[in-house]
């Protein structure tokens, strides 16, 4: 190969198909799907969860995707939920569907754990609910008090003795707060037409019609 | 129209093109042509072993010619010295920072009470940390710095600009700083790869461009009419990378699960068309280099570059298999996945077929040794890629540390040994001294051969475990944390000692420095020690 315009022109030439496979036709593809009835939008306090979430690294370990094969299936049988569809994730910006289960997959933890003080214990120290659990504990998100200096009307987290402070009590600082309530709120029990099906649906409206039309 | 069928015709129509131009490009598609593959050689190094890290010194050959050709390789060596050991430099550090943040982030899987008190020391920011650090730091500055040096070797030109190679060094640097530093404080875009927000990437952008400009202009001022091999995967990756990283970060632009299709474009063409090519143009250098014979089939090779730069870039979305995205996505990327198998089949074959013969040299050369390790490990990370994105394996073996393991495979078996082949050969030559004590080079290449695999084979198995037990609906979900237990602490042994490897590896390169700057002092005083009588210097110039 002797010619640098041909070596350039070909490696971008190459670069645009996979861009134009991988981002440009799913953008058009994608762009106009509408959200779920039943999904409602993030509040406030759920998207500033959504953000410790994120900044904690939690993606690491979580999935957001209950996939159509493998794991996915076997967590479907576990009762953790239907496959996830594009519509979905259509408040989510970004995206967290991860690469990795370590730890369960939490598309629908909400629904699975509604309790806010499970959360709270199991965030504190998981290890007090899941002897086996490897996920970290995340102190850094409570606060210890002994127990005159809690505010009177102040939640304070039930943890079970052996894993408590000695002498102290634990409350949440508003991360953990948010972060909980962001779990709370990943439960997907709408039910979904799938784009292709809905797709499929038209045509085979239209083509009904016009039989309809044909025989009038 | 059909899907399928409209999918399928823009297939066939797309492979039909890509050979009909990699024909274009071939000349004579089944001799032995060498003259392009000896444009690397001056006539008497073919037959002769080259190893600066061993202490082999430059040749003199016999005639004006070549020894003009070796005196302007020697020039062109020296006048990369100092971009050269900056990015050395640069790239050695976030080696070291990386393996700390690998290595806690290991330990952590196993004893998830370690440190836990401050918040920039949980597992997910250190785990992050890490693939930043090793991803856009060592990986990145190491290769960079093998290009800055290999491209005026290869295209017959001096380097020009070196200042702005420098400076685009401190602002990629400057850049990752304080990406780090952000992550390490929960500012994270939550896309994986991506992690660092684009206000701080855009440094990247800029020092990336400063860096790769001058080499950019270096294809049109070369002096050499054939471009070889290297020169095609580095000149098309200096190209790619920026599109990638500026296509990813558009603010703004990129929703849902579009935003997620985009994440697996960049996710995996950063090692495709990045960090996989540049280490293929390594090989393709260092290997026929040490062992003083060209490449034996250059038209392979010219297979191989073409294929992998088609099909690499539409592989990413094997990712999300079973994912909410289209499936019509899903099956290309399978399909692409499973053509990648020609580009590294070409690849392997062709340095197989070169390195036969020569085998020997493994036990003699620390550069080969590497370079060698390096390409086996691209084969298998392939292949094993390519075999997982299977909707069958990849059931089994995504979501678990299997993929972990792949990942290493390729970022470190093939491109991190790759690196340090390349600089075992390259400082010696930039710097003009010789490795003060090559035991530690073998030291430091059995130390990370013993932990890679110690690593890969341990966390393999405990990747299959958990995926058979997250298979299971009727297990419950814990027994696939259980089971992993005692391979991740393996692994924690395995990354300990290719720790530790890095440490010997980054002792070793400081006493380089030191032994060039005795080395400098000691010239300038000699040449100080000669000035009265500038006549003869001047001559000697």
């Amino acid at each position: 190969m002797e010619n640098e315009i041909k070596l350039v022109g070909g490696a971008v030439l190459t670069l645009a198909l996979a861009t134009a496979a991988m981002i440009v036709v799913p953008f058009m593809q994608l762009k106009d799907v509408p959200p779920p009835a039943g999904l409602a939008p993030y509040t406030e306090q759920e998207l500033r969860g959504r953000q410790v979430y994120i900044a904690n690294g939690c993606i690491a370990c979580h999935t957001q995707q209950p996939s159509t094969i493998g794991a996915g299936r076997a967590d479907a049988v576990r009762g953790w939920g239907r496959p996830s569809v594009a519509a979905d994730y259509f408040h989510d910006r970004p995206t967290l569907l991860g690469t990795m289960r370590t730890g369960p997959d939490l598309f629908n933890v909400g629904d699975r754990i509604p309790s806010e003080d499970w959360h709270h214990v199991h965030l504190y120290q998981p290890r007090a609910y899941v002897p086996d659990s490897t996920m970290p504990a995340y102190p850094f998100l409570y606060e210890t008090m002994v127990a005159v200096e809690v505010p009177p009307g102040q939640y304070t987290v039930p943890i079970p003795d052996a894993h408590a402070p000695r002498g102290r009590k634990v409350v949440p600082t508003r991360d953990a707060e948010d972060l909980v309530a962001y779990l709370k709120a990943m439960t997907r029990q709408y039910d979904v037409a799938e784009p292709l099906d809905a797709a499929a649906a038209k045509a085979l409206a239209s083509e009904l019609r016009g039989r309809t039309r044909q025989e009038d | 129209m059909n899907p399928t069928a409209l999918l399928l015709a823009t297939f066939v129509l797309s492979i039909v093109g890509l050979f009909a131009f990699i024909w274009s490009l071939r000349s004579g598609l089944f001799d032995r042509e060498s003259s392009g593959a000896g444009v690397i050689f001056a006539p008497e190094e073919i037959g002769r072993y080259d190893d600066p890290a061993e202490g082999v010194t430059r040749l003199v050959p016999d005639d004006a010619r070549q020894q003009a050709e070796l005196r302007d390789r020697a020039a062109a060596d020296r006048a990369t010295a100092v971009p050269v050991f900056v990015l050395f430099t640069f790239a050695v550090v976030w080696l070291l920072v990386g393996s700390a943040a690998g290595l806690l982030s290991s330990l952590k899987l196993h004893l998830p009470d370690l440190l836990v008190e401050q918040a920039w020391l949980t597992f997910g920011r250190m785990r992050t940390i890490h693939l930043n650090a090793v991803a856009y730091g060592w990986a990145p500055l190491g290769l960079l710095g093998l290009v800055v040096w290999l491209l005026p070797r290869l295209l017959r030109t001096p380097l020009r600009y070196p200042r702005l190679i420098i400076a685009g060094a401190f602002i990629w640097n400057a850049g990752l700083v304080a990406g780090l530093v952000g992550l390490a404080n929960g500012l994270n875009t939550g896309m994986e790869w991506l992690e660092i927000p684009w206000y701080i990437g855009t440094l990247f952008a800029v020092g990336g461009m400063m860096i790769g400009l001058p080499m950019a202009f270096m294809l049109r001022r070369r002096t050499v009419h054939h471009l070889y091999v290297s020169v095609w995967y580095i000149g098309a990756a200096l190209f790619w990378f920026p599109i990638l990283y500026i296509v990813a970060n558009i603010p703004g632009l990129h929703f849902g699960v579009e935003q997620a299709t985009m994440n697996w474009w960049y996710g995996h063409n950063v090692l495709g068309l990045f960090y996989t090519p540049i280490s293929i143009a390594c090989v393709y250098y260092f290997l026929p280099k040490v062992i003083g014979r060209p490449v034996q089939s250059y038209n392979l090779s010219l297979l191989g570059f073409w294929t992998l730069a088609f099909f690499y870039g539409q592989v990413g979305a094997h990712h999300l298999i079973g994912g909410p995205i289209p499936e019509w996505l899903v099956t290309l990327s399978i399909v692409q996945s499973m053509m990648m198998l020609i580009p590294v089949l070409a690849f392997s074959v062709n340095q197989h077929l070169t390195l036969k013969g020569h085998f020997a040299l493994l036990k003699r050369s620390h550069t080969l040794r590497f370079i060698v390790f390096g390409a086996m490990m691209y084969t298998v990370a392939s292949v094993q890629g390519s075999a997982h994105a299977l909707r069958s394996l990849n059931a089994l073996t995504h979501f678990t540390h299997f993929t972990v393991a792949h990942a290493h495979i390729g970022m470190y078996g093939f491109v991190s040994m790759v690196l340090f082949g390349g600089m075992y050969f390259a400082v010696p030559r930039v710097l003009d001294v010789t490795w003060p004590k090559p035991a530690l080079i073998s030291l430091h290449f059995w130390l990370v051969v013993a932990g890679f695999a110690a690593y890969i084979v341990l966390l393999s198995t405990g990747g299959v475990l958990q995926g058979l037990a997250l298979l299971d609906g009727a297990t419950p979900f814990i027994e696939s944390v259980r089971v992993t237990k005692p391979w991740l602490l393996g692994r924690s042994i395995g990354g300990g000692l290719m720790t530790l490897g890095h440490i010997v590896f980054a002792v070793h390169f400081y006493l380089a420095l030191k032994a060039a700057e005795r080395q400098r002092q000691a010239d300038v005083a000699a040449t100080s020690h000669v000035q009265p009588d500038p006549a003869p210097l001047s001559a000697a110039n």
